[in-house]
């Protein structure tokens, strides 16, 4: 292999791999492929929302809405829009996956330096926000991808039974 | 006098603060009105935020200009104020509590600096940003309630820490954000922590060594809360044994809020500390059946012994968060043409409270935000099983509307009418000056789960200027002794700043885009205004220095008002996207964290 070969096949190495990274770190498509009991998922089997051509949205993008608003708008704001202590999670979730965000709720997050100190607690034991995480994820990756828009959503698909049921031994 | 030179009555000046500072707290005023220095949050311990000093007046402080500057290196809320002792002005900044002592005769030179060690853990607890309301002095030292419900005190002259205790725990939501109060050998600080189910309280430390003399609790038996059955009053009528536990459902009080983060004030005449409790935990009503008391309270203890005189709720079972934390406002007025003494209280609730501070004989509850509508009135009739409650109108009742109901057109919003924006009185013109919130909600309640130091919320509001108003703050004029609004000056924003009065005829108070402004205090008219480098949500101060007449204000924006910066509010009758008095904050300001201090140019 020539020197300028070489040079190529590293660069090449980078460039994948950056790019790769990237993608995995995106939620990807948001489109909906599958349904169980009113909950969406993409073609990744990853939680999405649905939202139809009058603005409708899925029972889970509701409670999703209900949920942030009662335990993250106190720091990240309304709609998720971010506050003077909390980033806007409409920008963060354009480039963090499901898992990414799961692992955040639960475990915390801490970026504390002389010019600012940004700690987000760990929620992981706090059913409130766990029982709902996934409507929570659901509801902000609407937010973030602006198909669900700002406020309460106009109008919501019913709440499916097997919401109901899990929510009660979610929440015990 | 006469024959005496400058350096001679500087000499005299420093005898004069040093005897102050020999017999301990009593350099701190117990008059109604604050002088050169500014030696408690609100000036004196009577709440009033207003000073004698009449160099700036309402004819020249049209020319006022900024004297200097400080950035206290922190980009957070700013809520609290400077104090001014003698030739030394301290301050602190919100998390991680900086303190700053500045030497005013050395341009703002700074003598020492304090920054306690804490653990970044506590931040997220805090509910509403890291803010801290200010430091106290008393005794020769300075105290501060860190975030981490640690109480220290430091020497004023050399920043060594004398003694620190710690008040309660972070790991349970408990936090500390407000300004301590001292009286006489004693300190007194309250807690935050109402979003967390933290059981508020209220307690008297020793200035000298830091040993606790008294706490009394928000709620539960007598034996804590301080209720002396039979003695203690409610509206005049004597309480009976163990009144707050009977008002909640089985043990609930002990995770029931009542947090104790606003300002304090003290009468000498009868040695009563007022101060007020916050909202029952959790936010969802349905949860806690009864009275929760006593949240929403206003309370008047022996300053000496903790014991309760009288207390009142205001807003009993609360539905709408509307802590009941703002300033006691002590002033003499006449009512009916008889002397009374008066508490004033802007509560949260919307409504503006008179009573006897003696008695708490309730005088006058009127709205002072004409918005107001979750109540029609406050019972005012001694006779009616009611006396003293609010009517509450159903529609707007989250109680009434039920658990996953949403609520809607609520005002005031869960900010309430005011938040913990101190208002100014003036004995000139005889109003108070209060900055208010004009903003309505809606409120869904939903069933939640409590876990020790976690979020303990249980509601979902969203936010929104009142129908046909563009305008999300007014700055009124009050008239305590008849309940009515005299001039009222529309903001766009809320008004989060604390105003100050003065005998110059000025009233002074700062915006959330910025602006500190001074009004003629009679007129209301707009006489100076300028921007400052962010936000404002502190609290307007002065104080004379060197002969000269100082104004001083920190920006900062942050605190709650700081959850609408980027977000603005929004407009469920435009629909999206509607612009003008609903724009986001962030087109008119950013983060900062500044002193600004302004005078009159001299000749």
């Amino acid at each position: 292999m020539t020197k300028h070969a070489r040079t190529f096949a590293i660069a090449c190495i980078f460039t994948c791999l950056s790019t790769s990274f990237v993608f995995a770190d995106k939620p990807g498509n948001p489109a909906a492929v599958t349904s169980q009991d009113g909950k969406y998922a993409d073609k990744d089997g990853n939680p999405t929302y649905k939202v139809d051509k009058d603005g409708k949205v899925d029972f889970y993008s509701y409670i999703g809405f209900v949920r942030y608003s009662a335990n993250c708008l106190q720091c990240h704001g309304p709609d998720g829009l971010g506050s003077t202590y909390a980033p806007s999670l409409v920008d963060a979730l354009k480039s963090i996956d499901y898992g990414t965000f799961l692992a955040t709720v639960a475990g915390g997050k801490k970026d504390v330096s002389a010019s600012q100190q940004l700690v987000m607690p760990s929620l992981g034991e706090n059913k409130n926000v766990m029982c709902y995480i996934d409507a929570i994820y659901i509801y902000l990756r609407g937010r973030s991808d602006g198909a669900i828009g700002r406020g309460r959503p106009a109008a919501h698909e019913s709440k499916p039974a097997a919401f109901t049921t899990a929510e009660d031994s979610c929440m015990g | 006098m006469g024959r005496m030179s400058r350096n001679g009555l500087l000499v005299t000046g420093a005898l004069l603060s040093s005897v102050l500072m020999a017999s301990g707290s009593m350099a701190q005023t117990t008059a109604s009105a604050a002088g050169k220095d500014w030696t408690t949050p609100a000036g004196t311990m009577s709440g009033q935020r207003y000073s004698s000093l009449d160099q700036i007046t309402s004819k020249n402080v049209g020319k006022l200009q900024v004297a200097w500057t400080f950035s206290t290196g922190v980009l957070r809320g700013h809520e609290g104020q400077p104090l001014v002792i003698g030739n030394m002005m301290y301050l602190d900044a919100p998390f991680p509590n900086t303190v700053f002592a500045l030497d005013l005769d050395h341009d703002g030179k700074i003598v020492w600096k304090y920054e306690p060690k804490q653990d970044p853990n506590v931040i997220p607890v805090m509910c509403c940003d890291t803010v801290n309301r200010g430091v106290a002095y008393g005794d020769g030292k300075i105290f501060l309630h860190q975030a981490d419900t640690t109480l220290l005190a430091l020497d004023a002259k050399t920043g060594k820490v004398v003694w620190s205790v710690k008040t309660d725990d972070p790991s349970k939501g408990a936090t500390g954000t407000d300004a301590p109060l001292v009286v006489k050998d004693k300190v007194y600080v309250g807690v935050s922590g109402g979003e967390f189910g933290v059981r508020g309280w209220f307690a008297a430390y020793n200035v000298a060594d830091g040993k606790q003399v008294w706490r009394g609790y928000s709620m539960g038996p007598d034996s804590d809360t301080l209720i002396v059955p039979d003695k203690t009053t409610d509206l005049g009528k004597p309480v009976p044994a163990n009144s707050s536990e009977a008002s909640w459902q089985g043990d609930q009080w002990k995770i029931g809020g009542g947090d104790t983060w606003g300002w304090k004030s003290y009468d000498p005449k009868t040695n009563l500390i007022f101060y007020g409790s916050g909202n029952p935990s959790t936010w969802n009503p349905k949860q806690r059946p009864g009275d929760n008391k006593y949240s929403m309270t206003i309370w008047a203890r022996d300053a000496d012994t903790g014991a309760v005189k009288w207390l009142y709720q205001m807003t009993p079972h609360d539905q709408w968060d509307y802590d009941g934390v703002n300033e006691m406002v002590l002033v003499d007025q006449k009512i009916d043409g008889k002397d009374r003494h008066l508490l004033v209280h802007f509560d949260r609730n919307g409504f503006g409270y008179t009573l006897d501070r003696d008695t708490g004989a309730l005088l006058v509850a009127q709205k002072y935000d004409p918005a107001v509508n979750w109540a029609s009135k406050v019972d005012m009739d001694p006779k009616s099983p009611n006396y003293g409650r609010p009517e509450v109108l159903p529609q707007y009742s989250t109680e009434h509307g039920g658990e996953d109901v949403n609520t809607t057109n609520i005002c005031p919003a869960a900010l309430g009418s005011k938040d913990e924006q101190p208002s100014a009185f003036s004995p000139q013109t005889g109003l108070f000056y209060v900055p208010t919130n004009h903003v309505c909600m809606d409120y869904e309640p939903f069933r939640v789960s409590y876990v020790a130091g976690q979020p303990y919320v249980g509601a979902t509001l969203s936010m929104y200027p009142p129908k046909g108003d563009t305008n999300m703050g007014n700055f009124i004029a009050w008239d305590a002794t008849k309940g009515k609004i005299v001039w009222s000056l529309p903001e766009q924003f809320s008004a989060w700043g604390g105003a100050l009065a003065t005998a110059g005829n000025v009233v002074f108070y700062g915006t959330l885009e910025g602006y500190l402004k001074a009004v003629d205090a009679k007129t209301g008219k707009l006489l100076y205004k300028f921007k400052t480098p962010s936000g404002i949500i502190g609290n307007v101060m002065t104080y004379e220095h060197a002969g000269r007449q100082y104004v001083a204000v920190l920006s900062g924006v942050g605190g709650w008002a700081g959850i609408g910066l980027a977000a603005g509010l929004t407009d469920p009758h435009a629909g999206l996207g509607a612009v003008g008095g609903y724009a986001a904050l962030n087109q008119y300001t950013s983060l900062g964290g500044s002193l600004t201090v302004f005078a009159v140019p001299q000749n």
